[in-house]
């Protein structure tokens, strides 16, 4: 099952306590997602990608606009939208199958059908063995992709992805990516993924999203018309990057 | 063999002293320093290098008695006291001598006490630290009133409570409890406001309905914090349960050290201090294992 997001003339002020002003993260945000989209929203630091992302989720609300998922007003959070957050968010507390089946029991599934779709997942993300483990006890890779499965095993709407490999090394995040990839390929889950990696954006994405620094505004968008898999060292993935690397650019020497 | 014994933490020693060192700690390490002491060889090494001060204080001890160094009368040898110690425990309940064969009976009446105080302190003390914790309105009501309790003494309580409760174990109860349940309340507390945002908000997308956030996250992120106020009310417990014995309450370990001061007694003096010393350790020792088992997610934070 998939979703489609729209956000309309979205704004967010926040007072930032750090700086001591009114700061205006968003600034009249418009976009749209359709149903079974890879989104990718590619922007400098601080730009409001995350803020954008929170709204969606139902985290914070707007200052003004709003945000919709299939026509209906996002007022809060729920489990048709999954969110993948980068600092894992896992609950230490609980074992790495407690943790994929939190979402399952919460909605209240019968215990076999639970039981069934973790061990699914499980598998899916090459976890076997891992399960009786609890979160301190794993590296970061493991982690992101417990959280990943612990959302996806709950079956959202939509997926949303907060920088969700940018606290891991190198090599795991190509992986993630491709194995995030492989995920999307088999269910078609609208996906709304926030990055500030040039290559990540392309590498995943329908379209990218190029936003302005503060405050947000859509800059540019880039429809990646490239097979996938995609092959980041081809002459054709490197012109998107260039355009894309010219684009972020600009934003980060204006600041 | 310096550098191998060195892998021997000293964390095994006083880890009480540690915690309360700081109120608002996480949960001890004692369990990773039980998987370390599990090289064998090295850590047998250690364990009885630990062993040689506390033998050779109890050495020193007995020769300064028994060579009349000290007048036994003021320091009794450790020998006279453990005689002491024996009649107190096995000896025949006399009316004539109030310390022959009450030992038993008075460690019961002091575990009691405590248990009971504690109870009370942690039931009370964890649900309402962790409401004050995480709702604003329940600590904009009932913190205040804590904030002004708590710098009173807890000994300050004591003339209060006997002239309220009377010479019985309620007077002992009720300040063991008082006096546990400060750091029960201000470690809940802490802990459930340090709950995590993205933990509350990752319950939130999967699923958690609001007010069952309290219960599902905010309890468990708190584990660990309530459990460093559970020991350290602990601790408190049993230095009240002392003090209201020697001056309230008839029975008890307080009760045998200061009848034992009436009656110039050093050697059952020092039985009743080692009798409440172990019994303060092997509470502790109980109440970490329980933690150990509930907190071993715990250990990486």
């Amino acid at each position: 099952m998939a979703a489609q997001i729209e956000c309309r003339h979205l704004s967010k002020v926040f007072y930032d306590l750090a700086e001591g002003r009114e700061v205006v993260a968003l600034a009249d945000f418009d976009l749209a997602i359709p149903n079974g989209e890879f989104l990718t929203i590619l922007g400098p630091s601080g730009c409001g990608k995350s803020t954008l992302l929170n709204i969606v989720a139902g985290f914070e609300p707007p200052t003004s606009g709003e945000a919709l998922l299939d026509g209906q007003t996002i007022r809060g959070p729920g489990f048709d939208r999954g969110v993948v957050f980068q600092e894992y968010a896992l609950f230490p507390w609980l074992t790495v199958q407690q943790n994929v089946e939190y979402g399952l029991r919460e909605q209240g599934l019968p215990r076999a059908e639970v039981a069934r779709r973790s061990a699914h997942y499980l598998r899916l993300a090459g976890l076997e063995g891992a399960e009786r483990r609890y979160p301190h006890e794993l590296s970061g890779g493991m982690k992101q992709r417990v959280a990943l499965i612990r959302v996806l095993a709950n079956d959202p709407k939509i997926l949303l992805m907060d920088e969700p490999f940018a606290a891991v090394d190198a090599q795991t995040r190509t992986l993630l990516q491709r194995e995030l990839h492989r995920l999307w390929e088999e269910t078609h889950k609208t996906v709304l993924f926030v990055t500030h990696s040039v290559d990540e954006a392309l590498y995943l994405g329908d379209r990218v999203v190029v936003m302005t620094a503060r405050p947000g505004r859509t800059k540019a968008v880039l429809t990646v018309e490239l097979p996938r898999p995609r092959d980041p060292t081809s002459d054709a993935f490197n012109a998107y990057r260039r355009e894309a690397t010219r684009l972020i650019e600009e934003e980060v020497q204006f600041r | 063999m310096a550098t191998g014994t060195d892998l021997t933490p000293a964390a095994g020693g006083e880890p009480a002293a540690g915690a309360a060192a700081s109120p608002v700690g996480v949960a001890p390490a004692a369990p990773a320093s039980r998987r370390r002491a599990k090289r064998p060889g090295l850590a047998r090494l250690g364990d009885l290098r630990k062993l040689i001060v506390p033998v050779a204080v109890l050495v020193l001890w007995q020769i300064a008695s028994s060579t009349r160094l000290v007048d036994p009368r003021f320091l009794p040898a450790p020998t006279t006291v453990l005689d002491a110690w024996g009649v107190w425990i096995f000896g025949e309940r006399s009316p004539l001598a109030w310390y022959s064969g009450t030992w038993a009976e008075y460690v019961f009446l002091s575990t009691r006490r405590v248990l009971e105080g504690f109870a009370c302190a942690a039931a009370v003390g964890v649900f309402l630290g962790v409401l004050i914790g995480w709702s604003r309105l329940v600590s904009d009501l009932v913190d205040p009133l804590i904030q002004l309790v708590r710098p009173i003494p807890m000994t300050a309580w004591l003339p209060f409570a006997t002239l309220l409760f009377g010479i019985q174990d309620t007077a002992a109860v009720f300040l063991i409890a008082m006096g546990a349940f400060f750091p029960i309340v201000v470690n809940a507390t802490a802990g459930a406001q340090r709950t995590p945002r993205i933990l509350l908000r990752a319950a939130l997308m999967l699923g958690t309905p609001p007010h069952k956030l309290l219960y599902r996250v905010v309890l468990p992120a708190a584990l660990p914090s309530i459990f460093t106020g559970l020991r350290l009310g602990m601790g408190i417990a049993w230095v009240l349960v002392i003090v209201s014995e020697m001056l309230a309450v008839k029975g008890g370990l307080g009760y045998s050290l200061w009848t034992a001061y009436q009656f110039q007694r050093m050697d059952l003096i020092i039985a009743s201090m080692f009798s409440v010393g172990g019994l303060g350790y092997l509470f502790d020792r109980i109440l970490v294992a329980i933690a150990g088992r509930t907190l071993r997610w715990a250990q990486g934070l």
